[in-house]
């Protein structure tokens, strides 16, 4: 993974000071409420219903143990003893007191970490596929580009003030893990018919209140012009980008007021002009992007791995670590190895959240396991990457030892759910509370694998943190005359063919979100054909079906 | 009027007009609606010239003029609105603008850094600003990732 020198370890310790000294001046009353605010969104300080929230960023989900023992220490030291992992993998912290920000921020400085522009109107954490440099469907690593960008957009003194938030997602796989065609700018590793490797470049992607999936506005940019294309996007963006409504004013209501065509023809007229124009260098040369991929080389895979005889003798002799394998492992491209899934979803805790003392074994086991680090996914779980088969046995037992080992990705209750009214302001209605309702309707194990692959997301309000758009079952909390209520979706994806879902009819009460659920997972059952997915099912019999089985009974 | 010039603070002859003002002798920034109505007989007048211009203003007209003016005023009508750095990175980096670029309006001390990174290089800070404590402001972030209108190169090409 990518390690400091001194002038990156320098940007934080001065951010450290800095914010330091702005939350001094706010605390003496130096500094208005409305600045401060700016400033502490910058260092991803928001205040929320019970108090400050911190978000801390996690570079496209990698983390080494030395950092996520660090993110335990934070949990026990200033928070309540956990942490909530999130779609854009990143760490939040919901019960930081505002005095102490500084000092976690200086603590997360110790370890290469820092809060910068996970919040405010600027460009945000980089996100990438859990599964880069391990999956077999892979072109190139997408992470030394997160990092590249990474550093071009920390602190990029033109695109500070955006119109809006920005958010971009970089992957170099066949199949999009990172749902790159919901977020601002989408960029895709592929090879154009000159053999030569580059990327295809998606603008205007996004869900909240108006879910587009983003558009292709140049199917070929080589390497070396990253950064100025990108710069031309974002200057276009921060000039022409609406500022006079809050909810018009990402990127995608530019590219649809325009057209995508307009749109990038003012991105290609900008790039041109800064290529034949610009004194400032923006070109990437290969020299700075073979040294970012020598951070990125693959770990010292033993040869024998695949030759382990142990793995076999006890898929057959355990049954329950059989199923595990099947669900929360999945292929490596080194025979011999697995990458494992921690489920951050077990029954009864909210999606994402992990306690500190989960943390620590999460460390340990990547210490002696997966060469010392692991990943948060877009799904809100951890990842253990290089996993040999013949330890695998062992890694389970562990982690089944402490509640890490639900046996349930992929199914119904491997879902994504924002932290919902319990915690945020913003939020009609609890989202976590949905999600226990789900956890206990469909507590039998045979059941979920019955119905096999189906994403629930789940969002407590319009913002759609929980991507409620792009799930199979899309659930949107809304508030009628001061109740709960939830609206149901169904048929969205971020996967490959990206769609968003379609309402299916009236919203339910809160209380009976989780039933409906399974009133169209019983008509799913009912309609599917043989080995067909939910999702394919929905497409094919289309929403009336479905509709019928939750309402025809009211 | 009182700015944070080369790092510090100076009170220069420039005066801010508004629209309907009487034009004081000396040195005047007009806005630039003001310029494109009065602009032969601005031309007239001795003194020296700048303008005001903010984000809703045509950055293609302001360069067909640029010869004519010893500074520019950008205007932050809200510290939170901010296309001027674009239009400040434009003057500097394309049409090679080497006037003076002023910030004006809603101007604090924590958006200096950004400012003076993008080829702003004179600031007049909002009422009520402490211009003494925003001197520190150009200090506090002394490692820049990216190359900018104040460096051509990023920082990778030190590494």
């Amino acid at each position: 993974m990518y390690i400091y020198d001194e002038y990156d370890q320098k940007i934080v310790d001065e951010r450290v000071a800095q914010f330091r000294d702005q939350t001094q001046r706010f605390l003496a009353g130096q500094l208005g409420e409305a600045e401060y605010r700016t400033l502490r969104l910058m260092n991803g300080l928001y205040i929320q219903t019970h108090g400050p929230m911190l978000r801390v960023a996690i570079p496209y989900g990698l983390l080494s143990t030395k950092q996520l023992r660090m993110l335990a220490h934070i949990a026990r030291k200033y928070d309540k003893g956990f942490g909530h992992f999130t779609t854009r993998q990143n760490i939040q912290y919901h019960w930081p007191k505002l005095e102490t920000v500084p000092d976690i921020l200086a603590d997360l400085a110790s370890v290469e970490m820092h809060a910068i522009q996970t919040s405010g109107n600027c460009i945000r954490n980089v996100t990438s596929d859990h599964l880069a440099g391990v999956c077999a469907d892979e072109l190139e690593d997408p992470r030394p580009y997160c990092e590249i960008i990474r550093q071009w957009s920390t602190f990029h003194p033109e695109f500070c003030y955006l119109p809006r938030k920005f958010k971009i997602a970089v992957t170099g796989a066949e199949k999009d893990r990172a749902a790159t065609q919901v977020h601002d700018i989408g960029l895709h590793l592929h090879r154009n018919a000159q053999g030569e490797i580059g990327f295809e470049v998606l603008v205007g992607g996004g869900l909240g209140r108006t879910p587009i999936i983003g558009e292709v506005v140049r199917s070929f940019l080589p390497k070396k012009h990253l950064l100025s294309y990108l710069e031309a996007i974002l200057r276009v963006y921060n000039r022409f980008g609406r500022r006079d409504n809050l909810y018009k004013s990402r990127i995608k209501i530019l590219v649809k007021a325009l057209g995508v065509e307009e749109f990038t023809r003012q991105v290609e007229e900008e790039w041109q002009a800064i290529l034949e124009t610009s004194p400032v260098n923006l070109e990437l040369d290969e020299r700075e992007i073979t040294r970012i991929k020598a951070f990125f080389t693959p770990p010292a895979y033993e040869a024998s791995a695949a030759a382990d005889t142990s793995f076999t003798a006890q898929l057959q002799a355990n049954a329950s670590f059989k199923t595990w394998v099947k669900y929360n492992t999945v292929d490596h491209k080194v025979p011999g190895y697995r990458a494992v899934f921690v489920s951050l979803k077990a029954p009864g805790i909210p999606p994402g959240d992990m306690t500190a003392e989960q943390m620590d074994v999460a460390a340990d086991l990547a210490d002696r396991y997966s060469f010392g680090e692991v990943r948060i996914t877009y799904n809100q779980n951890m990842l253990l990457a290089d996993v040999k088969q013949a330890d695998l046995f062992e890694v389970w037992q562990t982690l089944k030892a402490n509640r890490l080992a639900t046996p349930n990705i992929g199914t119904v209750t491997d879902l994504i759910c924002c932290p919902g009214l319990d915690f945020c302001s913003l939020a009609n209605a609890r989202s976590q509370n949905v999600a226990r309702q789900i956890d206990e309707v469909f507590d039998d194990l045979d059941y979920l694998y019955d119905l096999g692959e189906v994403q629930v997301k789940i969002s407590g309000c319009m913002n759609a943190c929980g991507h409620h758009h792009v799930g199979h079952i899309g659930l949107l909390g809304v508030e009628k005359k001061g109740e709960e209520w939830y609206q149901i979706s169904l048929g969205g994806s971020a996967d490959n063919q990206a769609t968003l879902g379609e309402v299916l009819g009236p919203s339910v009460p809160i209380d009976e979100a989780a039933k409906a659920v399974k009133k169209i997972l019983d008509v799913y059952v009912k309609q599917r054909l043989d080995g067909e997915r939910f999702l394919d099912t929905y497409r094919r019999v289309g929403k009336e079906p479905f509709k019928e089985g939750v309402y025809a009974s009211h | 009027m009182q700015v944070i010039k080369q790092g510090a603070i100076i009170e220069d002859a420039w005066q801010l007009v508004g629209l309907e003002d009487t034009l004081p002798e000396g040195d005047v920034i007009v806005p630039w609606a003001r310029w494109k109505s009065e602009r032969d007989s601005l031309l007239k007048r001795p003194g020296k010239r700048g303008v005001q211009i903010n984000g809703d203003d045509d950055l293609d007209e302001v360069v067909a003029d640029l010869a004519h003016f010893a500074l520019i005023a950008l205007e932050f009508p809200r510290y939170a609105d901010g296309r001027c750095y674009s239009a400040a990175r434009l003057l500097r980096d394309r049409y090679r603008y080497q006037g003076e670029l002023r910030a004006v309006g809603d101007v604090l001390r924590d958006q200096l850094f950004y400012m003076q990174r993008c080829g702003i290089d004179s600031f007049q800070l909002r009422p009520g600003e402490d211009y003494q404590r925003a001197l520190k402001a150009f200090q506090e972030l002394s490692v820049k990732y990216q190359s900018a209108a104040d460096r051509a190169q990023p920082i990778y090409r030190l590494r």
